[in-house]
């Protein structure tokens, strides 16, 4: 056996090849896929399917032979269904294998975004990560889920709350679940925190993502606040984060309110290349983004008492969504021009 | 003196696997198996048949004479087609579970009600909660089985308030799957292509014939627990991932033409239109409240429930196929990479 399969044949989430030593399946403990030994009739793993002579032979060609290998495999996992999701339907093999890849180029070339603050993110247990959002598509919250995901030293997986048109949409509705993302209500939010996961919000809704871009970088109203009450209940400690560029992505001048209505959307946005110039008009522009994560604002000494106070909740509010305005306000004096 | 246990929809698989569990347990004295069908096998020895309909006067006769102390309540039925159309299903589920409480009121020894209920209760949408918990309001599913089911649990939760004497326990279980179950799900991935609804794959918890029949034992026999209980195996299945299991390409059907469809499937597999729903939105129960004040957990998780169950299916796509394809595509890749390595250079 080379020294090669020894290596468990997984990758990390950042992508590099997992360094931990292989099982009889070829996967470390991390990565072997729960509940499939590797039995007599099963042959997948199996480490001696190649040689270190064929290794050695391949030169400069090896990582993209490790990489369709790689994809081979996970076209293999899918094909026979060999694959585990949570309650929530939470699937990180495809994250990792297909949607963060899908939007690791917008997020490191396109937008060129730059994160600041993860230390103020939990390594482990849970928080609760409160957002303003715009930018007619959710893509500000896409990003902040790939930083969390990419750059943090744990490689947390946000699992954001996201509003019912989306688990209604046919192909959206699976991809919302599929990335780890649930329906905005206290009970699946509460059920996410107390199991220690890393919760976002984005509180300003459809009222932030469907603003006209005059009013960019002016934060909506915070909904009814029910976001503080979860965490209160939870004792999760509140990482208001703040995005700045996804105000200019879609530049919305129109809202054709009428036939949103009639397709059943919250708005219906012109942009100056949309619907003029068609699915062409569907590509955002590449402004440069600053995500920052500020200071966590802590819960739990407040008791979930504090639930039953409007004021405490009024206050708690009114501080997040101050500090993220302040925030956004800094950064881009920060950034200069809009495309950097 | 041993325990008294009527059985209601005894013929039925889960009912036959019931009874004969019950008739060979020695805390067991006598098992009264109530349905008008025959079994597909006849019932073990020890276990009395009466054939009767739940509205039939002979049954409130046996409740209230034959010192009945638990009553087990199994017939509420999930296919139109098998119940001889969905008006016959409703009056023989809603009309039958009143008839039999009403005999169980008058049952002086009477001391435990096992009700046999289902997740469907939920009923399956876009804005429900990634999880239910047994206590969580729920909007009434508007039809078929869910429905009756919901009627059902009202009825039972009213003798509850009227026979406090009596532990009423309801279970409500998920979709049943294993090597002998035929109900509309299993038929469903029986089927040579499985329909999906385009864009949509919802997530899915099955319970294992078994776990049913261990439940049900541990609520008859085991320590009284009152209150509703959801049933189902540990984690969830995409139905994607179900049809890949069971080796069956899907066919994904738009929207607007979907119950144009499962009228078509309907005729095979009994296809109701809140099977369309589930098929397109699923659900999923929390099972802590089981776990914790019953003491069940289910042996088999949803992922391995099914798999056994698909095991007897004919796959189209075998495991053994998609290995040997991986790994010859791989060989051809490695060879072809190699010889461009060597020729390059040159």
């Amino acid at each position: 056996m080379s020294p090669a399969t020894e290596r468990c044949r997984a990758r990390t989430k950042k992508g590099e090849r997992c360094r931990n030593p292989a099982g009889p399946d070829g996967r470390c403990a991390v990565h072997r896929r729960p509940g499939r030994a590797a039995g007599p009739e099963r042959e997948r793993g199996a480490p001696a399917a190649h040689t270190p002579r064929a290794e050695a032979d391949l030169g400069p060609l090896a990582p993209l032979v490790d990489w369709a290998e790689e994809a081979l495999e996970f076209l293999g996992r899918r094909l026979l269904g060999e694959y585990e999701v949570d309650e929530f339907g939470h699937d990180p093999d495809l994250v990792e294998h297909v949607l963060a890849p899908l939007l690791r180029p917008l997020y490191r070339r396109w937008w060129r975004v730059e994160t600041r603050g993860l230390e103020h993110v939990p390594a482990s247990g849970p928080a609760l990560v409160v957002g303003n959002h715009a930018g007619t598509l959710p893509f500000d919250a896409l990003m902040v889920a790939l930083a969390l995901l990419d750059e943090h030293p744990a490689h947390r997986s946000l699992r954001m709350l996201a509003a019912d048109l989306a688990f209604d949409l046919p192909v959206v509705a699976p991809l919302a679940r599929k990335s780890g993302n649930t329906l905005a209500c206290a009970e699946d939010a509460t059920r996410l925190l107390e199991a220690g996961e890393l919760v976002g919000v984005w509180p300003e809704g459809y009222k932030g993502l469907g603003k006209p871009y005059r009013e960019r970088y002016q934060l909506q109203r915070f909904g009814r606040g029910g976001f503080v009450e979860v965490a209160l209940r939870t004792g999760a400690p509140i990482v208001p984060v703040a995005v700045v560029g996804s105000e200019e992505i879609y530049p919305m001048v129109a809202n054709l309110r009428r036939l949103a209505r009639l397709l059943g959307f919250p708005y219906f946005p012109v942009t100056p290349t949309f619907p003029l110039l068609g699915p062409l008009g569907a590509i955002p522009l590449p402004s440069k983004w600053l995500i920052e994560f500020c200071p966590p604002i802590e819960t739990a000494h407040l008791g979930p008492e504090a639930t039953l106070d409007p004021m405490v909740l009024f206050d708690l509010t009114d501080q997040v969504r101050d500090t993220i305005q302040r925030t956004v306000h800094q950064n881009l004096l920060r950034r200069g021009g809009v495309f950097g | 003196m041993g325990r008294r246990i009527l059985v209601t929809g005894a013929a039925r698989t889960t009912g036959r696997r019931l009874v004969g569990a019950l008739a060979g347990d020695p805390a067991v004295e006598r098992v009264v198996a109530v349905d008008d069908l025959e079994p597909a096998e006849p019932f073990p020895a020890g276990v009395e048949h009466l054939a009767v309909d739940l509205r039939s006067p002979a049954l409130v006769r046996t409740v209230r004479s034959a010192g009945i102390d638990t009553c087990v309540h199994l017939g509420v039925a999930a296919e139109p087609r098998a119940a001889g159309g969905r008006a016959t299903m409703k009056e023989r589920n809603v009309l039958g579970t009143m008839q039999l409480l009403a005999a169980a009121y008058h049952a002086p020894d009477l001391r435990r009600l096992v009700l046999k209920s289902t997740t469907a209760v939920y009923g399956a949408a876009a804005g429900d909660p990634a999880v239910w918990t047994e206590g969580m309001s729920h909007d009434t599913p508007r039809h078929g089985f869910g429905k009756d089911a919901i009627e059902v649990e009202d009825y039972v939760r009213s003798f509850d308030r009227r026979r406090p004497d009596v532990t009423v326990t309801v279970l409500r279980l998920a979709n049943q799957v294993g090597p002998t179950v035929d109900n509309p799900l299993t038929r469903y991935f029986e089927l040579p292509v499985c329909p999906t609804v385009l864009g949509f794959d919802p997530r899915l918890q099955f319970l294992h014939e078994e776990d049913t029949a261990e439940v049900l034992l541990r609520a008859i026999l085991g320590l009284a627990r009152r209150g509703t209980f959801n049933v189902a195996g540990d984690g969830v299945v995409l139905l994607s991932q179900a049809i890949r299991i069971a080796g069956k390409p899907p066919l994904p059907i738009p929207e607007p033409l979907v119950n144009r469809v499962a009228e078509l499937v309907g005729r095979t597999v009994d296809f109701s239109p809140e099977q369309v729903r589930f098929i397109q939105y699923g659900r999923v129960a929390d099972t802590s409240a089981a776990a914790g004040r019953l003491g069940f957990t289910p042996k088999w998780t949803s992922l391995r429930a099914f798999e056994d169950f698909a095991s007897r299916l004919h796959r189209l796509v075998t495991e053994e196929q998609v290995v040997r394809l991986e790994r010859e595509a791989l060989a051809l890749l490695r060879r072809t990479a190699g010889w461009v390595a060597r020729e390059l250079p040159r």
